[in-house]
């Protein structure tokens, strides 16, 4: 697995300009400054950070939906700009994203079937049987089962729909996969159903995941990984050992002080300083 | 005398398929200067346990208890109006969204103002000198350049701490704090926690924190109720609920925490399919 770079990134800058007005001067936000990572096939990189870190920027310019301002972004070898056009359906089938919220990313009048069914009814010629199928079969791999299939969104609770963004974003057999903070939505005991199943399904389909979170225990469980952004710069970045053991910058330790404990000896100790 | 007692609280939810028990008989007892925290997950009952007692549950709900008191007075009981004078008062709230929260079409200053309008008979000037003093004592920076800002030209956690000055504008006795950091970074989220906790210490107020996160409990709470499905698991202080959990369903919640993963995956609540069988049955019972 050592060695096997399937996403590398280089130097990546992503500018959003605000429009100027008659009274008001056009000005620019750097929203990424300049981001440097590589990915190993098979492995979590954990993106960690604020609101307004420019994580989701991040995702963004890795799904290919905005383009990057500077910088290259490879994806199995391949560069990939999409501010000059032409990425081919090959490409865009590799890189399938997860987003935060599964109330907002199931359109509700489409039933599970159909969900599932539409990445292969845009990318493939595969006829509607063998679409079922696959559907179906999906469907089992991601602990739902097959009268699942003619229901609509509304009828699931958000740990199942989030169960099918999954499978639809594994549909078309990705090799990365961007997951833009899949269970910060979730109660905890769903929580970890999902990130059971997220382990299950790297370990089947040798998927890369970019895990995008800022909730640092998630982190710690699932990522090889870890980068933390902190107003478009990665201010630190390293494996997970590396990271938690210890964190080189100022922000990381503000970040690892202001995580709430939940272990014996630091409730101890905080009922002790409230005696006192 | 606690100052909250609840006995054998019931809330019913009238709905197209017959009648819905949110809530099946818990009881809560909160001390002055106690932090009480109400864990459980979505479903559980923990929000609606605080709307009944505040009187925010909509006509189709249908409220039974035993026995609702607070500082030895029954609330169930008062009028109207009495009830106003103690709700909003000496019992005050925050809710979980603090930008939808707050009504965007006025100042921060005017709405924390509000509060005080109702239910003190301040004069205008005191009115907002104390409104500075509030937004001072969250921790505001500029408290009077803010006065006359809206809710949207704050951030997220600034909003909660607009909140928080509305809620102890009138001194409460009983904050009750429903999700006060779940839409909020960690960094802010501690902020808030320890604002919270600063000034129920300060002002010895009761504290009851309603969270579904193991790690704001450890954080803040003396005392802890564990509700599942609209009944109560588990009540302990918070040493003991961490240190040896009674209940299954309180294990299966603290070892469903990333940080205490042993193994190679996440063991879940649906490990414990066992007991959530025959509470499913207890229920239809």
């Amino acid at each position: 697995m050592s060695g096997d770079i399937i996403l590398k990134v280089r130097d990546l800058k992503r500018d959003y300009v605000t429009k100027g007005g008659l009274f008001k001067k056009e000005s620019t936000l750097s929203a990424l400054k300049g981001v440097s990572f590589d990915v190993e096939r098979g492995s979590t990189l954990a993106v960690v950070g604020e609101s307004g870190c420019g994580k989701s920027t991040l995702a963004r310019i890795l799904t290919m939906i905005d383009p990057a301002t500077a910088g290259t972004v490879e994806i199995d070898g391949t560069a990939i700009d999409i501010s000059k056009g032409n990425i081919s359906r090959e490409m865009r089938q590799k890189v399938q994203i997860v987003f935060q919220n599964p109330y907002g990313s199931l359109n509700p009048r489409q039933k599970i079937g159909a969900v599932l069914e539409e990445p292969l009814l845009l990318n493939s010629d595969k006829p509607a049987a063998e679409r079922r199928d696959l559907a179906l079969s999906m469907l089992e791999k991601v602990g739902l089962k097959p009268e699942h299939y003619g229901r609509y969104p509304h009828m699931f609770s958000g740990g199942q729909r989030q169960r099918i963004a999954i499978a639809r974003a594994i549909m078309l057999q990705p090799k990365l996969l961007v997951l833009d903070e899949p269970v910060s939505a979730l109660d905890l005991s769903v929580q970890a159903q999902i990130l059971n199943l997220l382990a299950d399904l790297q370990d089947e389909f040798d998927l890369t995941y970019v895990f995008i979170s800022h909730d640092l225990s998630v982190v710690r469980y699932i990522a090889d990984k870890v980068m933390v952004m902190y107003f478009g710069e990665a201010v630190e970045y390293g494996t997970r050992d590396e990271v938690f053991s210890d964190p080189k910058h100022s922000y990381t330790k503000t970040l690892f002080a202001a995580t709430p404990r939940a272990d014996i000896e630091s409730i101890r100790e905080r009922l002790a300083n409230k005696a006192a | 005398m606690p100052l909250l007692e609840i006995r054998n609280l019931k809330v019913e939810f009238e709905t197209a398929s017959g009648p819905f028990k949110a809530l099946d008989g818990v009881d809560y007892t909160v001390d002055s200067g106690e932090v009480l925290a109400i864990v459980g997950e979505s479903g559980s009952g923990k929000s609606v346990a605080m709307l009944a007692l505040m009187g925010l549950l909509p006509d189709t709900a249908t409220v039974t208890v035993d026995k609702m008191e607070f500082e030895g007075r029954d609330i169930t009981k008062l009028s109207a109006t009495d009830r106003r004078q103690v709700i909003g008062k000496d019992i005050s709230m925050i809710f979980q969204e603090p930008i939808a929260s707050l009504n965007p079409c006025f100042t921060v200053g005017f709405q924390i103002g509000e509060a005080l309008k109702v239910h003190t008979d301040l004069s205008s000037s005191d009115r907002s000198r104390r409104v500075i003093e509030l937004l001072e004592a969250v921790g505001i920076p500029e408290p009077k350049g803010r006065l006359s800002s809206f809710p949207h030209q704050m951030s997220g956690g600034q909003c909660q701490r607009v909140m928080i000055a509305m809620a102890i504008a009138c001194q409460p006795k009983l904050l009750i704090a429903d999700e006060p950091t779940t839409a909020l970074d960690v960094t802010i989220q501690k902020q808030i926690l320890d604002l919270l906790l600063k000034l129920q210490e300060e002002s010895g107020m009761g504290l009851i924190m309603i969270t579904h996160d193991m790690g704001v409990v450890a954080e803040t709470a003396d005392r802890v109720v564990v509700q599942y499905q609209g009944r109560q698991m588990e009540e302990s202080d918070v040493l003991t609920l961490f240190e040896s959990p009674k209940h299954p369903y309180t294990k299966a919640l603290l070892s469903a925490l990333p940080e205490n993963a042993t193994g190679d995956r996440l063991p879940t609540v649906s490990d414990f399919r066992e007991f959530l069988e025959s509470e499913a049955k207890k229920v239809s019972a």
